[in-house]
């Protein structure tokens, strides 16, 4: 999750028949990207725009964390099912986004980015986040090597899709980072760019996209 | 070295087996699973500090190099949470979480706050860059504010919710995850956990 403080950042109204959600997001944050593209993977709706970096809001209930959000809304709203009943496949879902979550983003986050610069050297920062970067992109090739289909575990998107494609686009963007070496990875990213959940879910098209 | 008793006959045991390193919280997280839910199984040690991650026979199992991984006799899983989380669907005796969706989703936060915003930024590997560039003191300092905020971040969390355990009265996910972190961060770290209150006298 983004802890950076955030003065104006867009929440969005998701709703769906009769469930509203509301999310707080930030539009450059890629945790809040892969909650946003889950929601609309889901066919949920925004409706109109308000404030924050993942947290939703369900009624009572209150939940942050990208995963946990993830994982709460896959229970709470199963229809489009973001993780597939095979145990295997359903292991190796769950893998992928903890590698994103764990091992990728946390390292090329602001606060530890600002912290290397300074304390290390400005030239440092772009080879650590493109070390883990690298890193971590080398061990999901290897993973989904022998499980892509369409995507990124089969032929339905799932759980792995929804991490892997902000976490690919941002590296692209934000670290011009190379993904040749990384087919298997071009080629799910490519599957995701087009769907129109995904569109939606872009940060340049959130509320709070140009305040920056 | 074969985990503790369980509740089935040998003859139910599933064959389990689990590549862990002894000082690695994620595998700790499995081993603690395991234990909860009775299974036994075979432990298979894996030294990272002497790369057998990195062994031909490691390899060709998990061609990524982490532990933990679990071999249930087929079917090989690696990463805690998706041990866990595979550990909890096949073998559903002293779930992992709770069936209130609140609570559950309290339990997938708490953990990934473990599991992302702390682990990550005190393993080895970022350690020893710290050390190296920045010398021993300020790896001990950055590894004490890494955890120390993210345990703030579970105190708030945890506030009126915790019981006996961290999510109530019973053990969930969320102890699995927090306490390897609370003895890494006492015992590798020594930080004092005075301030963190419930979390030190549950861990």
């Amino acid at each position: 999750m983004d802890s950076r403080p955030h003065q104006d950042t867009s929440g969005s109204f998701f709703s769906s028949s009769s469930d509203k959600l509301q999310l707080y997001s930030y539009w450059q944050s890629s945790c809040s990207w892969r909650v946003r593209f889950a929601l609309n993977l889901k066919k949920f709706e925004r409706l109109n725009p308000l404030h924050f970096v993942p947290v939703l809001v369900d009624g009572d209930l209150v939940v942050s964390d990208s995963f946990a959000i993830l994982l709460y809304l896959e229970e709470k709203y199963p229809q489009n099912a973001l993780l597939p009943v095979d145990a295997k496949c359903r292991a190796v879902n769950l893998q992928a986004a903890s590698i994103v979550t764990s091992s990728m983003q946390p390292l090329h986050m602001l606060s530890v980015l600002k912290y290397i610069e300074e304390k290390v050297g400005p030239e440092e920062r772009q080879s650590w986040a493109e070390y883990h970067i690298g890193k971590g992109f080398a061990a999901l090739e290897k993973l989904l090597k022998d499980f892509a289909g369409r995507y990124a575990t089969g032929d339905e998107i799932c759980m792995a899709d929804v991490f892997l494609a902000p976490q690919i686009s941002v590296a692209v963007m934000r670290f011009k980072f190379d993904m040749s070496k990384f087919p298997t990875l071009c080629r799910i990213y490519e599957a995701n760019k087009v769907l129109p959940a995904f569109q939606a879910s872009l940060p340049e098209r959130q509320p709070d996209a140009s305040i920056d | 070295m074969a985990a503790n008793s369980s509740d089935c006959t040998d003859k139910e045991q599933p064959k389990l087996k689990l590549y862990s390193y002894w000082r690695s919280s994620c595998s700790w997280r499995a081993r603690i699973a395991l234990n909860l839910k009775g299974l036994s199984y075979e432990y298979k040690a894996v030294n990272l500090l002497k790369g057998e991650q990195f062994s031909p026979e490691f390899s060709k199992l998990n061609p990524i190099n982490y532990v933990p991984v679990l071999v249930d006799e087929d079917i090989v899983i690696a990463d805690s949470f998706a041990i866990l989380m595979y550990l909890d669907e096949k073998y559903p005796q002293h779930p992992l979480l709770p069936c209130d969706l609140q609570k559950k989703a309290i339990n997938f936060q708490a953990a990934n706050i473990v599991s992302s915003s702390i682990q990550p930024l005190q393993n080895l590997l970022v350690l020893n860059y710290i050390e190296e560039k920045l010398g021993s003191d300020e790896k001990i300092a950055w590894a004490q504010n890494q955890i120390g905020r993210g345990f703030s971040a579970l105190e708030k969390l945890l506030e009126g919710i915790s019981g006996r355990y961290a999510t109530g009265d019973e053990i969930y996910l969320a102890d699995v995850f927090l306490a390897p972190q609370i003895h890494a961060a006492i015992t590798r770290f020594k930080l004092d956990m005075k301030v963190k209150g419930k979390r030190h006298r549950q861990g």
